[in-house]
């Protein structure tokens, strides 16, 4: 267990250490989000901008085909239910009441020291939530949360903990979003996943923020032996920089992870995303794939593998579509073996929609647009279930429009 | 149905078609012959209206109206459909959602099936498929897309034994089926152009007319057989002859 004392000393050390990667933001240019809002028993008697909002980031206000919902206003938590009474959901903080032993996974993955993102979402004694699989529960229905900014010039602070307890399996959705009228804003957010012996996690993430909006996901996932993590993230709309690396440590024989990542760079945004995995255990596995847009923005897709073990295997992909002159594409592929009996291996390619596809379609009668809207589409499709027709509707709409702004 | 009149047409700045003329009329299958390298694929490339295949003279005409700067989507939705020799991969576009979205209310299963392409609806066009797989799906394309005119490049070629007779027998009902173009009566049955280096494809349908390609330039028309024939006797030295006859 982690004295208290020694982590807010080396929280306060590291408040002014910047991140490894991304734009530096002056977090004193924001203040505190408010850690009060008013608290809603029913998602659907919320007005219907703010379901609106929820929808468009997988989050249905219903809770139809959900087992629970756990909505975060800015640093308040203004709803909490679950219908799945197999499955814990609540907010961090209640849980840490609840539980003595939850401290040792508290700030365990992710050090509070890292960089003044986590160290201040630390200090802040950040909320979030919290979700448990007991052991050989398997939901049958995911859970979904959304974390929602809702006051300007705040720095929004939060802290989540997921456990898939042995040979249990846990479906998340969770949808980051904003409301209409905060343009400028911070997200830091901490993830503390552990994935034990035999379990499966589902992790979906929808970002649907705005253009002046920083989004500093600090992220790690800890998978036994046997433990499958399946990481979905879609980020489609305008935000001004997201920066995120989440690292999955394979400690048991033959834990599985995969990471898709579907996004799109708008002009203005930078979006810096890679994903980690470390073989730290024999015949462990991990699937990296990373589907980029750019329209004008930048978009740096790293990726990285790190081969501790052997009979190991991992394949990272990171492929770019350049729909802009003003747009750049930036894939930084980083593979690592210190063993000798392992294969990893990674594919990158960065470029334009090849002429000669648009043309194929078009030949069958395809509009120039329709065309591109086609490829783009099955660009993206890296085969994400379990999205709300709402967002699929939504994400269609987006594609559309990103069809023609590459005429 | 189709006309090219004094055709020239340039690819990357080299002349590969020099006043190419020919026609296919309403309900006639002509085909194109001609050594490698002779412009055939660049003559159907540039009728489809495929970029690189700059027209530097000619009109081409279809149904009487004239389509020599018509964007490749104008001349599909006006009824032309083409098979090229090596279309590409279709990454992230599974065959499935490409047919709904030509055939429209056409049921195309029952084409699917016969060309033995259901277990490839889920599957990305052309990626990881057989030479026979790739022109089984493009069959399949065309039959939603219904055109009025195919021109087919080469369809025997990279096939294997067993499919070139599915492919042969569906082009065949493709052009001489029952479905008819907008505006033409029934039993007028559609046309295509094909290009053929072998010849084998006339075992499964009839020819009315062949023209001979070489040098970027239409050498001599006449009938498919005889001047198969001929070509496999004489090789294509006879064309040139035969021009000179013309002239």
């Amino acid at each position: 267990m982690q004295n208290e004392e020694s982590l807010k000393k080396r929280a306060k050390a590291a408040l002014r250490k910047e991140a490894a990667y991304g734009e530096r933001f002056d977090l004193d240019e924001y203040s505190i989000a408010p850690k009060e809002t008013k608290y809603t028993d029913d998602l659907k008697e919320l007005d219907e901008k703010s379901q609106r909002t929820l929808l468009n980031v997988g989050v249905i206000p219903s809770g139809e085909g959900r087992g629970g919902s756990l909505v975060m206003v800015d640093n308040a938590i203004s709803h909490s239910s679950v219908s799945d009474k197999e499955i814990e959901l609540m907010p961090l903080h209640f849980a840490m009441q609840k539980h003595d032993w939850l401290k040792d996974y508290s700030w365990n993955l992710v050090p509070v020291d890292a960089d003044k993102y986590t160290a201040t979402s630390y200090l802040e004694n950040a909320n979030g939530y919290f979700i448990r699989a007991p052991k050989g529960v398997k939901t049958k229905l995911p859970i979904q949360t959304c974390l929602l900014m809702g006051s300007k010039d705040v720095s929004q602070t939060v802290h989540n903990i997921v456990i898939v307890e042995e040979n249990a399996r846990l479906d998340v959705i969770t949808g980051c979003s904003t409301s209409s009228d905060v343009d400028k804003a911070m997200h830091l957010g901490i993830s503390e996943m552990y994935v034990k012996k035999g379990g499966t996690l589902n992790f979906t993430m929808i970002h649907n923020w705005a253009e002046q909006i920083g989004v500093r996901p600090r992220t790690v996932i800890h998978l036994e032996e046997g433990a499958t993590f399946i990481n979905n993230y879609i980020t489609l709309k305008a935000v001004k920089s997201i920066q995120s690396y989440p690292t999955a440590r394979l400690t048991g024989k033959g834990a599985f992870a995969r990471f898709n990542t579907i996004a799109v760079a708008h002009p203005g945004s930078e979006l810096d995303l890679g994903s980690r995995v470390i073989f730290d255990a024999p015949n462990t596995k991990a699937e990296l794939i990373s589907r980029t847009i750019t329209t004008g923005g930048t978009v740096i897709a790293r990726g990285e593998m790190i081969g501790n073990e052997v009979q190991s295997k991992g394949h990272l992909e990171c492929h770019g579509l350049v729909l802009s002159n003003k747009g750049t594409q930036r894939a930084i592929p980083i593979l690592e073996a210190n063993v000798d009996d392992i294969e990893l291996t990674h594919e990158a390619a960065v470029g334009r929609i090849a002429r000669e596809q648009v043309e194929y379609l078009m030949a069958r009668g395809l509009s120039e647009e329709e065309a591109v809207g086609m490829i783009v589409r099955g660009f993206l499709d890296v085969g994400i279930s379990g999205i709300p027709d709402e967002l699929q509707k939504d994400i269609d709409e987006t594609i559309a429009q990103i069809g023609k702004s590459a005429m | 149905m189709l006309e090219v009149k004094d055709l020239t047409v340039e690819v990357g700045g080299k002349e590969l078609l020099k006043d190419v003329n020919f026609k296919v009329e309403k309900g006639y299958t002509n085909i194109i012959l001609g050594p490698n390298g002779a412009g055939k694929s660049a003559l159907l490339m540039t009728l489809m209206g495929f970029s690189g295949y700059k027209i530097v003279s000619g009109q081409i005409l279809f149904r009487g109206e004239d389509i020599t700067h018509m964007s490749i989507d104008e001349r599909a939705t006006r009824g032309i459909g083409i098979m090229t020799q090596r279309p590409p991969n279709m990454t992230g576009v599974k065959l499935k959602n490409l047919l709904k979205l030509i055939a429209g209310d056409k049921d195309m299963e029952q084409m699917a099936e016969s060309l033995d392409m259901m277990r490839f609806m889920e599957r990305d066009i052309n990626v990881g498929f057989s030479g026979g797989e790739i022109k089984r799906s493009e069959l399949l394309q065309l039959a939603a897309q219904s055109p009025c005119i195919y021109l087919f490049d080469e369809p025997e070629s990279g096939v294997d034994l067993m499919s070139i007779d599915v492919i042969g027998s569906t082009i065949n009902d493709l052009v001489h089926g029952d479905s008819t173009c907008p505006g033409d009566r029934k039993g007028h049955g559609k046309s295509a152009l094909i290009i053929t280096h072998t010849g084998k494809i006339l075992d499964y349908i009839e020819a009315d007319r062949a023209y001979v390609l070489c040098n970027g330039t239409i050498m001599c028309e006449g009938n498919p057989r005889e001047m198969l024939q001929e070509i496999k006797e004489n090789g294509y030295e006879e064309c040139i002859t035969c021009k000179m006859k013309k002239a």
